[in-house]
């Protein structure tokens, strides 16, 4: 029994412990899902069943509540976005001596409870929107969209903060050189630059506001989103919809990571196999030349 | 002091403090001799990037904050009687989160101070529970994993993250309700003849917040962790240290920034946590968030529940202060 055999098992040990821990209460919440029982258990198992997943379907409540969290998500990235990229590239030019207040300023919603910003959003637009006579603005959708923007441009401003530190400073300039207005600079030269970067902020803007609870749960005032409902329904009483849900967001993100990582090989042998036409070529060229010496 | 003029003057102290940068800015410019705003960014740019900064910082973070800051200095009145003579600032609501009324000083609110500083205890130690279970993954996947298998394990780690995190907390409640399968294998196993009250004793909801942030602590020393030169730790070795010298001496203090962050995260996400607490609290379980929520929603007192979150937010500023002061780094170390 050498160190390194310890080592291994240990880790092996380890690691068993740690993913049983995080995936064992999904597995057995998952196992109720099919459980006749109408209560969700998993002993006794009296009946293997798929009517849950049916319920699923014919559930009002749950279903509008995720047409809300949907649209609420959509908004809040074609929100959060921008003003993620305006942070970003304001960051950069602010006047040197309030960079460090902007800083703490627009981070700190990041480092703020959610449910602080739920409560704050709500009282400050109830009393702006009486104030201004825009009453129509004060409702849940438009709320929960302001809060949840508030933390998630943040998110969106760290992406775009990264991505712009390796942006090459001389390429706007040139394009200034050459003739071009500030608006062809910025749509033609930083955007494309910056595209994978607002992909990845605006996937992770939409999963940040759709699984998002205790901001929502202030801001969406007497509306429902997915969030809310599943929380007055676990409060109420419990049903095992609630474990066929689990079960059907798993399996869909799970066929969906597959489907993501079969297209991304798929994508990698077309271009190994385009590299490997391309290097067969040149050796037949260079072959050619080399041979009649 | 009457409120309502005051309230006014409250929001204009933000456009006070830009218009002076705003001042002082163009001023040094107008001396040291540069380009404006505006004409390095041309105007419709520059336009879109001034309002959304100014709505995004003053409407949506700092103004709000300010409202339900001014808001926990006021009374509870019917709504015809805002900004009329009984609209003073008061200490009251402050008053009953202490001693149990707005008035009265002679009792402690020993309920609401209790959950308080439960709640406090009992974040700091989620944290170093969630430390301790994460540092030794983040450590593998950083330094001793091959990269197919550290693309397999963030994809293992992520997968939990993707259900809701009610419907987590829901998932404890199936394991310890008392007719859930923890007790069921426990009596099987014949460790125990009654079904424990897990939920009633609050170790479901404890269990829950610990299982809750466990990839928000993950992700922060991983990332720490990754850029750590392997070379280091293989010197390390050579000069002959032993493994437990190595992570006290050489990697944790490269892992700081990693660590505070994620401390602080999980730290601020479980002491304002409101849905584990909701699902799996029992009726005697006490955690301050969802105290705030019913100061709302049950006792409909919006400036008690204001001051309640205001306390809140303090506590976690002061949390975050602290980890900073003791660490030695700087904000922007940590939010990285």
């Amino acid at each position: 029994m050498t160190a390194r055999t310890v080592i291994k098992l240990s880790t092996a040990l380890y690691m068993a412990v740690f993913f049983g821990f995080l995936f064992g209460p999904l597995v057995v919440m998952g196992i109720t899902a099919f459980n006749t029982s109408s209560y969700p258990q998993v002993t006794p198992f009296e009946g293997f069943t798929l009517g849950w997943f049916a319920a699923l379907a014919d559930d009002d409540e749950l279903l509008y509540g995720l047409g809300n969290s949907l649209r609420i998500g959509v908004f809040v990235v074609l929100l959060a976005v921008p003003l993620g990229l305006a942070g970003a590239l304001v960051m950069q030019q602010i006047y040197a001596r309030a960079r460090s207040l902007y800083y703490l300023i627009v981070v700190s919603p990041v480092l703020t409870p959610g449910v602080i910003i739920g409560i704050s959003t709500v009282i400050f637009w109830r009393d702006l929107t009486g104030l201004t006579g825009t009453r129509f603005l004060y409702n849940g959708v438009v709320l929960t969209v302001l809060g949840q923007s508030s933390f998630i441009s943040a998110y969106c401003m760290l992406i775009f903060l990264a991505r712009l530190q390796r942006f090459d400073r001389s390429l706007p300039e040139a394009g200034l050189d050459l003739g071009a207005s500030h608006q062809q600079v910025f749509f033609h030269i930083l955007l494309p630059f910056l595209r994978p970067a607002i992909l990845s902020a605006a996937v992770m803007a939409f999963l940040s506001s759709f699984e998002n609870y205790n901001t929502t749960t202030f801001a969406i005032l007497a509306d429902k989103t997915l969030t809310t409902v599943l929380a007055g329904r676990v409060r109420q009483g419990t049903s095992p919809t609630l474990s066929a849900l689990a079960v059907a967001i798993v399996a869909l993100t799970v066929a969906g990571a597959v489907a993501f990582e079969v297209l991304k090989r798929r994508e990698d042998r077309h271009r190994a196999a385009g590299h490997a036409a391309a290097a067969a070529a040149e050796r037949r060229e260079l072959a050619q030349v080399v041979r009649p010496a | 002091m009457r409120s309502a003029g005051a309230h006014y003057l409250l929001m204009l102290l933000p456009l006070a403090v830009v218009a002076a940068f705003w001042a002082m800015a163009s001023l040094e410019r107008r001396r040291d001799g540069g380009v404006s705003f505006t004409q390095r960014n041309g105007a419709a740019i520059a336009t879109y990037l001034v309002v959304a900064v100014g709505l995004w910082s003053l409407f949506m973070i700092v103004l709000p904050q300010l409202s339900m800051i001014e808001l926990s200095f006021r009374p509870k009145l019917p709504t015809a009687q805002i900004g009329g003579p009984r609209d003073v600032y008061t200490l009251q609501n402050y008053r009953y989160f202490l001693f149990g009324s707005t008035t009265d000083t002679s009792h402690w609110n020993s309920i609401h101070i209790h959950a308080f500083f439960l709640t406090i205890f009992a974040s700091i130690l989620v944290t170093a529970f969630d430390l301790a279970l994460c540092y030794p993954l983040a450590f593998y996947m950083a330094q001793a994993a091959r990269p197919r298998r550290v693309r397999l394990l963030l994809l293992l780690l992520i997968a939990p993250y993707w259900v809701n995190e009610v419907l987590r907390a829901f998932a404890f409640r199936v394991i310890f309700a008392t007719g859930g399968v923890l007790n069921a294998v426990l009596t099987g196993l014949g460790l125990i003849g009654q079904p424990i009250d897990f939920l009633g004793l609050d170790i479901g909801m404890y269990a829950g917040l610990s299982y809750a942030y466990l990839l928000l602590m993950v992700f922060p020393l991983y990332n720490a962790l990754e850029s750590l030169p392997a070379s280091q730790i293989e010197a390390a070795r050579d000069l002959g240290a032993p493994w437990w010298h190595i992570h006290l001496n050489v990697v944790i203090p490269f892992a700081k920034p990693g660590i505070a962050s994620g401390c602080t995260l999980v730290f601020m996400l479980t002491s304002g946590a409101l849905a584990a607490p909701l699902v799996l609290g029992g009726p005697r379980s006490l955690w301050f968030t969802p105290i705030v929520y019913d100061r709302f929603y049950q006792a409909f007192n919006w400036p008690q529940g204001s001051a309640y979150a205001f306390i809140l937010l303090l506590t976690c500023v002061a949390f975050v202060l602290a980890v900073l002061r003791l660490t030695k780094l700087s904000l922007g170390e940590i939010t990285r």
